[in-house]
């Protein structure tokens, strides 16, 4: 099961420096790193887009945003730098490389050249959109890049096909770290840490890495075909030539739909860790969790077409589709009450990474119900393309996603940098973090019942209260995230040395038996865990 | 504007509430109100069926959420390191998993019988006493008669310097879509450019305007009056600004109405379904 060969090779500590030691790194930990500061940068620019949203849409009538496709672009670069240049670098390239190894006790990952590709990849494909976003006009299609709107006769130019191979190379990136990790943790785990002894970290991980390798493909495929509708006559989405604008929502949604569970999922894993770690206790039902994570991730892909209720499927089509996304649910309060349950009893500790995990559950579950009430595909009529809408996804996905990324920061901070961050400051961080995110998207969901469209640049003027108060939220949120980088220059500039195992007998996982910060090469001598309790 | 911003100083949710109150009394609004926080009033059977299946699953959510708050909160005082200095090592209740995976598939199937009858039912009807066809265009609304002589035009926004008293900014069109009152009617949805998205939420009509395709929809308008709606599909540059608005008659109006029409219209029949997007590029 472990690679004896990788083990016994690297006793000697002698590692590339300078400008080498990250552009030729082989090594999980820095290649973790880079993403992470990979994914901080997108989310300067991704953040920064959605605040001059919010503030276009402060007052009715056309605020600073004069030409509008201008704002498309915004609203289109804002969706992809955060999914695929902010949360997916943070959590399944920057923690699922660092902490996969330490956890199931592999001194690196089964193929480090590969992982270096991979990180450069995503590089590239950062590059890339935002050289697209100030080409000629800018792709102004959001984030769905339906065709017609995409296709070269309304947008004209470079600025598509841009994205177009940006999102090629940030799938690629994906595919090969997907590849990364299933056989990371499929064949270099310790002796005795057998499947159902990895915390669930790992296993989100896992899940979302077969996510990754099956929905991706798709999505290349619908690009590809895209590219070439584009470029070289062919009309795969053109019914003048044959083809079906619908078949590309098809396609898009098939890889869309498991796209948000890769966002979310590797997020269940960090906040089990932390919650697991802050109660004292063991995760409760730990099968459960595991396997709903499967479950969720198997299901994520039969129910694609709840994002195409009002394209005029037929009835029947839509009914199935319903029923599937209602079943979703199921797994998912498991995982809820199972979070709950492993509090109950516990010994709770409050610093801030438990302080975002407790944020990460009422955010999770208002953006879960609203979701199960968007499943009926008669309730779309009313929601579809809405305000309501956006309110729901940043609750379920995007926000949740990030208060998890958080919660792991803080949770992992003190091991990936060896020092302890501002304790308070970090309270207060989470606080402003978590009151104006929910002053931002809470009054959306009134919008969205009341029938503004998503969108927009301007709206009628009856839409004005409660867009403005959504505008206040915007601003605590971003003043909440320049703390939040003043947190980290703290940490490193003036933060105290941290223990190897700083949160106590409730962390009981791998990482926090080797020192901090985490040596360039751990578990060189494998860890035996052959006679230990599982660790959850 | 003035106004508006100087309400701000007036304390948020007491207004936000009191609006909900009123939103939900008031008669024939057609379209949203200020500080609204609940659907528009409900003005077609298809609208009303929709509030009512959400009054329904709306209870349901909300007991959840609340569930799990009770619960949090309850778990963090009573299990803070505080009270509860040694931790329990339960990590499994049988009883515990069975139940809360049984429950919430029961609660689904509760919510899928209902919504699959909604579906069924705003889904279309078989005799539409009379058939409108809508055209979306890069960015405006066509709309065609085909029973009554298939007449047809254009429907554009109005400018914000060109409205009159009394029309609604970003609302309001230069020929709004007539249609009569009480009657069952078909609606037929295409495009010509990209896909569009033609939506009245207070008829809780939404569908695809899909370009070499043709959508089908239907729609009965309970009583006369004004109803606003907007594009709801991004389709480019101008998609905030291509509004729907019908006005509803009576249906001897109506007749009326469709005498003069084909008369106004005459010229325009020839070519609405197919004519290729003018290059509007508004410029504000
Ligand atoms: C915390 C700060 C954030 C703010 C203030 C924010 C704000 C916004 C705004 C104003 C829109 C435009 C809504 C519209 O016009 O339809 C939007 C759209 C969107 N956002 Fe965010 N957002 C934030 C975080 C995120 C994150 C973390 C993610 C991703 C995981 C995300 C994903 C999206 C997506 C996918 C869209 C839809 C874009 C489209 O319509 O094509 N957002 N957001
Ligand atoms: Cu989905
Ligand atoms: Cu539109």
């Amino acid at each position: 099961m472990a690679n004896e060969a990788t083990a016994a090779h690297g006793s000697h500590d002698h590692h590339p420096h300078g400008w080498r030691r990250w552009l030729y790194s082989t090594n999980h930990k820095d290649i973790g790193t880079m993403y992470i500061i990979l994914s901080i940068v997108a989310a300067i620019i991704g953040g920064a887009m959605s605040v001059l949203i919010r503030l276009e849409l402060m007052y009715p009538g056309i605020q600073f945003i004069t030409d509008f496709q201008f704002y498309n672009v915004l609203v289109t670069g804002h969706a992809f730098l955060m999914v695929f240049f902010v949360v997916m670098p943070a959590m399944f390239g920057g923690f699922g490389n660092w902490f996969v190894p330490l956890m199931i006790g592999a001194p690196d990952m089964a193929f480090p050249r590969m992982n270096n590709i991979s990180f450069w990849l995503v590089a590239a494909a950062l590059v890339l959109l935002l050289i697209s976003a100030f080409t000629q006009g800018g792709p102004g299609t959001g984030w769905t890049v339906y065709p017609p709107l995409s296709n070269v006769e309304y947008h004209p130019g470079p600025a598509v096909d841009l994205g177009i191979l940006s999102l090629h190379l940030a799938g690629a990136s994906s595919i090969l770290g997907a590849i990364n990790l299933i056989v990371t943790i499929f064949n270099m785990r310790a002796p005795g840490m057998t499947m159902h002894r990895m915390p669930l970290f790992v296993w989100s991980i896992l899940v979302t890495a077969f996510l990754l390798l099956l929905a991706i493909p798709v999505l290349a495929g619908g690009l590809t075909m895209l590219l070439t509708d584009r470029n070289f006559g062919t009309s795969f989405f053109e019914t003048s030539g044959g083809g079906d604008p619908i078949l590309w929502q098809h396609l898009f949604w098939f890889f869309g739909h498991p796209e948000v569970y890769i966002i979310i999922i590797p997020g269940f894993g960090i906040i089990s860790q932390v919650i697991s770690t802050f109660s004292k206790k063991p995760i409760f039902g730990y099968l459960g969790m595991a396997y709903a994570m499967v479950f969720i991730g198997f299901v994520g892909f039969v129910v694609w077409a709840h994002h195409m209720y009002t394209a005029g499927l037929d009835a029947d089509t839509r009914a199935y589709f319903v029923a599937a996304t209602l079943v979703i649910a199921v797994p998912t309060g498991v995982k809820i009450f199972s979070w709950l349950a492993t509090m109950w009893g516990g010994s709770l500790e409050f610093p801030a990474p438990m302080l975002f995990a407790c944020g990460f559950i009422f955010l999770f579950v208002m953006g879960g119900v609203t979701g199960v009430a968007l499943a009926n595909s008669g309730m779309d009529l009313a929601w579809h393309d809405t305000y309501f809408v956006v309110a729901h996804f940043h609750y379920v996905m995007a926000i949740a996603a990030v208060l998890s990324i958080f919660a792991g920061f803080y949770y992992w901070i003190g091991k990936m940098s060896g020092r302890q961050y501002p304790k308070t400051l970090a309270k207060i961080h989470f606080w402003m973090f978590f009151i104006g995110v929910n002053v931002l998207f809470f009054p959306q969901h009134f919008l969205g019942m009341a029938g503004m469209p998503r969108r927009i640049p301007d709206y009628p003027d009856n839409y004005w209260g409660w867009n403005y108060v959504s505008s206040i939220g915007a601003l605590i949120t971003s003043i909440s995230t320049v703390l939040f980088l003043f947190i980290v220059w703290r940490t490193f500039a003036a933060g105290d040395k941290v223990p190897a195992n700083q949160w106590g007998e409730g962390a009981t996982t791998l990482e926090w038996t080797v020192d901090s910060p985490a040596p360039f090469h751990t578990h060189e001598v494998l860890p035996d865990m052959t006679v230990q309790a599982p660790a959850e | 504007m003035g106004i508006i911003r100087s309400r701000l100083f007036v304390l948020v949710p007491a207004i936000g509430l009191a609006i909900v109150f009123l939103a939900e009394t008031a008669v024939a609004a057609g379209r949203s109100e200020p500080w609204q926080m609940w659907f528009q009033p409900a003005a077609s059977p298809v609208m009303e069926r929709i509030i009512e299946f959400h009054n329904f699953i709306f209870i349901i959510e909300v007991l959840i959420v609340v569930l799990v708050l009770v619960l949090m909160g309850y778990i963090i005082i009573r299990f803070n390191a505080k009270s509860n200095p040694v931790p329990s090592k339960t990590t499994h209740n049988t009883i515990l998993e069975v139940a809360w995976t049984a429950v919430p598939l029961l609660l689904v199937i509760i919510i899928a019988v209902p919504s699959l009858k909604l579906l069924y039912y705003a889904d279309r009807i078989e005799e539409g006493e009379m058939t409108l066809k809508v055209i979306g265009n890069q960015w405006y609304w066509s709309y065609e008669y085909p029973d009554h002589g298939a007449f047809a035009f254009d429907s554009i926004i109005i400018e914000d310097e060109n409205l009159e008293p009394g029309q609604p900014r970003l609302l309001s069109v230069d020929n709004s879509v007539v249609l009569p009152a009480e009657t069952n009617i078909r609606l037929l949805f295409t495009s010509a450019d990209v896909i569009h998205n033609w939506a009245v939420p207070s008829l809780g009509l939404k569908l695809d305007a899909v370009p070499g395709r043709v959508n089908e929809s239907w729609v009965r308008i309970n009583s006369e009056g004004d109803y606003y709606g907007m594009c709801s599909e991004l389709c480019g540059v101008n998609h905030g600004f291509m509004p729907v608005h019908i006005k509803a008659v009576s249906k001897a109006d109506f007749a009326a109405w469709v005498e003069q029409a084909k008369q106004e219209f005459a010229g325009e029949n020839s070519n609405a379904g197919v004519r290729v997007a003018k290059a509007d590029t508004r410029v504000r």
